[in-house]
């Protein structure tokens, strides 16, 4: 109970503190909403199904990540993280409590173009379980890339431009908007190692009904990043939060 | 009864040796300072005893806990006011206080209670609706004490409580360190004010470049600190060449003249005063008030560092 107490508090603190400074409005919502307008405008009617999964997925990636580096790096250099740390809770709590603020603005986030590609395009056929599963473990693996890229920064904006280096490329690396098949060869073992691809393979059998992987093979691998992703933070955070 | 033993706990940074093998004890109910200039290995040392930094060596037993393995269980009965007002600028005063409950599991009811009460005794009361970024100095102090205490600890950390805020601020929260002296609380508090050391501590360490140089009680510390007795005397008339004569006619007495009107006068024994008033009255040097100099933190201090510390550090500490 104490437990629960101290993580609905922290969780609610980062909303009600962070969902709304500037470096998660320009990176986690103004890119991700221009990006999305910007590709259903100039595509016909017929198109925006097709584009729907990466919008959804990227909306995601960007969200998460977007948010951790805010939560993170600012708790972190106006000290008061250290409260945190001193709190007599488990350091996975703390953990879960930080990435919990992410995943929710992540997948509020990836509705989003839902929401937009509502009034161009019939989204009746979408199977939403599947749909919705897929975002939370987007949210869920990318929240932890942005965890482990936001304890090893300092300042906000070098969190930020470092998430760029990684969300940038898998734009176009995990199948966002380029079909997997079409990009060439060499780079194709790449994406097979970084768990978007399985999210959005996920996403598109939700939505358009066709995938490279069987939905349930994605969900596996996902969960396996994620296990694999947590265990780095939880090491990486040992390392630089208690020096 | 012990509280807290420290036995020769270190800290390196890199190369450096921010904490040299220190060891002390804290009873239960005292407050114990933690006396240095800047830079001294003060906060490192709080820091490893409260779990935010790991000692390179050592032990530290806090309340029967290994405070090293068993981090999160010593967390539960001590509070922490770092040396940084560490709130957050987002939240009033209120908020930042409920919040720092939470963390500590108080439920909702229990802690908005809390919270009003600890405003009204900082007498926050009316800034409690305030974002705590629009707080003064003095007053983002208090509420991050408020904040320590929140959890009602056993044991208290303070890391230089008052340092940089106004005089007022610094009285009220030095009256409030021993408030919770009287309620039984163990504090821990460092500080570079020597002043404020010899007021609210019982038992004093000084701490100079990662070494604990002395420890005692302040009596002790003063006891030991001046051999002799020191008086001074308020006089006028000319006071040219005196400082010979009065050590060649009374030759126990070490004489100074720091100005023109007074005599500084030290001695192995106690002074009869009489026979030098008398003596000085005869050359014509009236004495309008003789007191005795009571030796001061500072002396012990400038004592004990005279070797091991320069004078720019030793001022800083002044
Ligand atoms: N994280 C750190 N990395 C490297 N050096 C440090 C670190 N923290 C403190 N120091 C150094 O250790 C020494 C002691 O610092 P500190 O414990 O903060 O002193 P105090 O609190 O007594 O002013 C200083 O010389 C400081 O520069
Ligand atoms: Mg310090």
């Amino acid at each position: 109970m104490e437990t629960a107490i101290a993580f609905w508090n922290i969780l609610k603190k980062d909303i009600h503190n962070y969902y709304l400074k500037p470096p998660n409005i320009s990176w986690g919502i103004i890119f991700p909403l221009s990006w999305t307008l910007m590709q259903l405008i100039r595509s016909p009617d017929m198109e925006i199904i097709e584009l729907l999964p990466g919008l959804m997925a990227m909306s995601v990636l960007f969200g998460t990540t977007s948010m951790l580096a805010v939560t993170i790096t600012f708790e972190k250099r106006a000290q008061s993280f250290d409260r945190l740390l001193l709190a007599p809770i488990s350091l996975s709590t703390l953990v879960f409590a930080k990435l919990s603020g992410a995943i929710i603005f992540g997948m509020v986030n990836a509705f989003v173009p839902v929401a937009f590609a509502r009034f161009f395009a019939d989204l009746r056929g979408t199977n939403w379980p599947i749909a919705i599963i897929a975002v939370l473990l987007i949210a869920v693996t990318s929240a932890l890339l942005g965890l482990l890229i936001a304890v090893s920064a300092k300042e906000v904006f070098e969190a930020q431009t470092f998430s760029n280096f990684f969300r940038f490329p898998m734009l176009f690396l995990c199948g966002l908007f380029v079909p997997i098949e079409n990009l060439p060869s060499f780079v194709k073992p790449i994406s097979f190692c970084l768990p978007l691809t399985y999210g959005t393979d996920a996403l598109n059998r939700a939505i358009r009904g066709s995938s490279v992987f069987d939905p349930l093979f994605n969900v596996f691998i996902m969960v396996v990043f994620g296990a694999l992703l947590f265990y780095l933070c939880q090491r990486n955070i040992k390392k630089n939060w208690i020096l | 009864m012990e509280i807290v033993s420290v036995t020769n706990l270190k800290k390196k940074y890199g190369d450096f040796l921010a904490v040299d093998d220190i060891s002390f004890s804290i009873k239960e109910g005292e407050v114990f300072g933690f006396l240095g200039p800047n830079g001294a290995g003060k906060t490192s040392t709080i820091n490893m005893m409260i779990g935010l930094s790991r000692p390179t060596s050592g032990q530290i037993i806090i309340d029967g806990i290994n405070a090293v393995k068993d981090v999160k269980k010593v967390q539960r009965i001590i509070g922490v006011v770092p040396d940084e007002n560490n709130l957050y600028g987002e939240m009033d005063g209120f908020e930042n206080l409920c919040f720092c409950a939470a963390l500590y599991g108080m439920r909702k009811a229990e802690r908005e209670k809390r919270a009003k009460e600890l405003l009204e005794q900082f007498n926050l009361t009316n800034a409690g609706k305030r974002p705590f970024r629009a707080y003064s100095k003095g007053m983002k102090r208090k509420l991050t004490i408020a904040a320590g205490i929140v959890h009602d600890p056993k044991i208290l950390f303070l890391d230089e409580p008052t340092t940089g805020i106004d005089v007022e601020s610094a009285r009220q929260i030095r009256e409030l360190i021993l408030t919770l002296k009287d309620q039984g609380k163990t504090i821990f508090i460092t500080t570079h004010y020597i002043e404020e050391a010899q007021r609210v501590c019982d038992r004093i360490a000084f701490i100079v470049k990662g070494r604990i140089v002395k420890i005692g009680t302040v009596r002790e510390l003063l006891e030991n600190a001046v051999s002799g007795h020191k008086l001074k005397l308020k006089v006028a008339g000319s006071l040219n060449g005196v400082k010979d004569e009065l050590e060649n006619h009374f030759q126990t007495l070490q004489v100074q003249i720091p100005d023109d009107n007074s005599i500084l006068i030290t001695s192995k024994e106690r002074v009869a005063l009489s026979p030098i008033v008398q003596w000085l009255d005869a050359k014509g040097i009236s004495v309008y008030e003789a007191g005795e100099i009571k030796p001061t933190l500072e002396d012990v201090f400038i004592k004990i560092t005279g070797n091991s510390c320069t004078k720019s550090e030793r001022e800083k500490v002044i």
